[in-house]
């Protein structure tokens, strides 16, 4: 890419506390993310991912490197002109923080108040906003009595008041059920498309990530492990860290008995309404074993892996192994005691 | 025994009792407030930490807490006759009473002020927010029905402590109570003040309830 990046970490590290007690949360990210682009960062609990997040916007302040916001190095500003930074960046949470003694609207009016907007602006904007992510009818509702999905909405609104460059999501979505997650990821997409406001997302949820996202960062262990554009890192994950976080069917293998081998079939969208499996099992005329699959359609293509146990036979392992090969579908083999 | 002259002793106590209350309320909260707001902010887990700061504040107040108001009472006359220029009646009173107060109501402050969500303040730093902004437009608004609960009991505090005042003749209901029932040993004006003095202390914790209750929209 030959754009100029919105948001760059350079050699940024973070530890919490010092000496004995020191808690390295994050070690020498780098990171680039581009106007325009949907940016996903996943990672187990605990890997680092709101260390990093809380970084892009100095809620938490890095213990060395540099997060450089649209040109400046915001690590060096002064308090005033870091907060007016902050109005470019909106970022909505897990757990919604909505002003609870505030109306919706009072809420979306908030980021315009300290911006210094005038009341009646201020109000008919918040209004607007409220109406963009379909809650053009709850501006007197009390958060208390908004739904979760409601409440995320709100959030939104309030983010994208003052008109900001990125919005950053720290597990936006994970308090909310599988068909509010879908609509809230729609909303942001929709946002994404219409405005062009970049969005960095932060999950623990595979699903979250080849929902919207351009671009993904693996975190595990304070270390960002693999980066790069969604299908690609999630077709051929590299390290053992990607494959664990993209792969999580450990605990399936375990279960299985049995001698044959097990072979991961990866499906990258190029098995377009080809029953291969059933194929597979016809040409071969051998039995397979389904152990595990968690495939999915988008857009008429399936994606997805699936691990298969397959005969003891070695002759009928290699018809299946060229068939394979002829079909272009990607394996590998797996281990059975995978942890 | 209950003469003209007896009720109209009682109005006169009743109203200083109401006048030392609700002043040193006001006053209390005049210190206590910001006082309170700045334990807060600088404590270790607040948005602009201070250890230097919170300690001294906070020693400051553990001290003026830890005095019983009775020897307080006497022990900050020489204050008292230098702001009211005397040390006997209901004004006089007001002075230690917002000694004693003050720091009670930094402390209610601040753990009213604490209970307010941790992430709600952080969305509103990400906005932006300045530390004065956070104060005032979020942390006093959302701790609001708490702040208002922690009133109405510092309010009978204070009530209480100004019947105490009686002994050393400050006036109101407390001193009537001590002058006749304890100096002259008529007890059934005693139990007369004593019963306006829970009727009181039972309508200001009503009245707070009932407003906090009313202003918090966490509920339905
Ligand atoms: N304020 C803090 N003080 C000390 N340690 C902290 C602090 N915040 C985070 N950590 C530590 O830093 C590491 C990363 O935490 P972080 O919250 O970034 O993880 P996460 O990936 O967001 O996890 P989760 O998915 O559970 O939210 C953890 O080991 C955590 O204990
Ligand atoms: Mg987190």
């Amino acid at each position: 890419m030959t754009q100029t990046p919105i948001i760059e970490l350079k050699n940024l590290n973070k530890t919490f506390g010092t000496g004995e007690e020191a808690v390295v949360a994050l070690d020498d990210i780098n990171i680039s993310i581009y106007p325009g682009e949907i940016f996903g960062i996943i990672g187990l609990s605990g890997a680092g991912k709101s260390t990093l997040v809380r970084c892009m916007n100095l809620l938490e302040r890095p213990t060395a490197g540099s997060v450089i916001f649209d040109g400046t190095d915001i690590t060096s500003l002064s308090d005033k002109a870091l907060r007016n930074i902050r109005r470019s960046i909106g970022m909505i949470f897990q757990s919604f923080n909505l002003l609870m003694q505030r109306t919706a609207l009072d809420n979306v009016c908030f980021p315009l108040e300290i911006a210094g907007v005038p009341k009646k602006e201020a109000r008919s904007r918040a209004r607007e906003l409220l109406r963009t992510v379909g809650l053009g009818d709850k501006e007197k509702a009390y958060p208390a009595q908004l739904s979760g999905g409601q409440k995320q909405r709100v959030a939104i609104a309030r983010a994208l008041a003052t008109n900001p460059k990125v919005i950053l999501c720290d597990e936006a979505t994970s308090a909310l059920d599988p068909t509010t997650t879908q609509s809230i990821l729609a909303l942001l997409k929709e946002l994404n498309q219409r405005l062009g406001v970049t969005i960095v997302i932060i999950t623990h949820e595979m699903k979250v990530i080849e929902q919207i996202c351009n671009r993904v960062a693996i975190i595990d262990k304070s270390h960002i492990e693999e980066m790069g554009p969604v299908d690609e890192v999630f077709r051929h994950p590299r390290t053992q860290a990607a494959k664990k976080m993209i792969f999580p069917s450990g605990d399936v293998v375990e279960e299985v008995t049995g001698y044959g081998k097990l072979l991961r079939l990866v499906f990258d969208g190029n098995a377009a309404n080809r029953p291969i499996i059933a194929n597979m099992v016809l040409k071969c005329g051998s039995p397979v074993n389904i152990v595990f699959a968690d495939t999915k359609r988008i857009d008429d293509k399936i994606y997805g892996h699936m691990i298969v146990q397959l005969p003891e036979n070695e002759e009928k392992v290699r018809q299946i192994l060229t068939y394979l090969d002829m079909e272009e579908i990607a394996y590998e083999e797996e281990e059975y005691d995978v942890q | 025994m209950f003469s003209e002259g007896m009720f109209s002793l009682m109005g006169t106590g009743l109203l200083e009792t109401l006048y030392m209350t609700v002043v040193s309320t006001v006053m209390a909260y005049l210190i206590g407030l910001p006082v309170g707001m700045i334990l807060v902010v600088t404590d270790k887990e607040g948005i602009r930490p201070n250890p230097t700061i919170n300690r001294i504040v906070g020693s400051i107040v553990n001290l003026l807490r830890s005095v019983p108001f009775i020897i307080l009472l006497v022990a900050v006359m020489p204050v008292t006759r230098f702001i009211a220029g005397t040390t006997i009646g209901s004004t006089a009173t007001v002075v230690p009473l917002v000694i004693a107060a003050a720091p009670f109501v930094a402390r209610m402050v601040e753990s009213s002020a604490k209970e307010v969500d941790r992430g709600v303040i952080e969305a509103s730093l990400s906005m932006g927010a300045s530390t004065l902004e956070v104060v005032l437009k979020v942390i006093i608004p959302e701790a609001k029905p708490s702040l208002i609960v922690g009133a109405a009991i510092a309010t009978t505090t204070i009530l209480g402590y100004s019947a105490m005042s009686g002994v050393v003749g400050g006036g109101g209901l407390g001193d009537i109570a001590i002058r006749y029932g304890y100096h002259r040993s008529q007890t059934d004006i005693m139990l007369v003040m004593v019963v306006i003095l829970v009727l009181l202390v039972q309508i200001f914790q009503e009245i707070g309830n009932i407003i906090a209750r009313k202003c918090d929209k966490r509920i339905r």
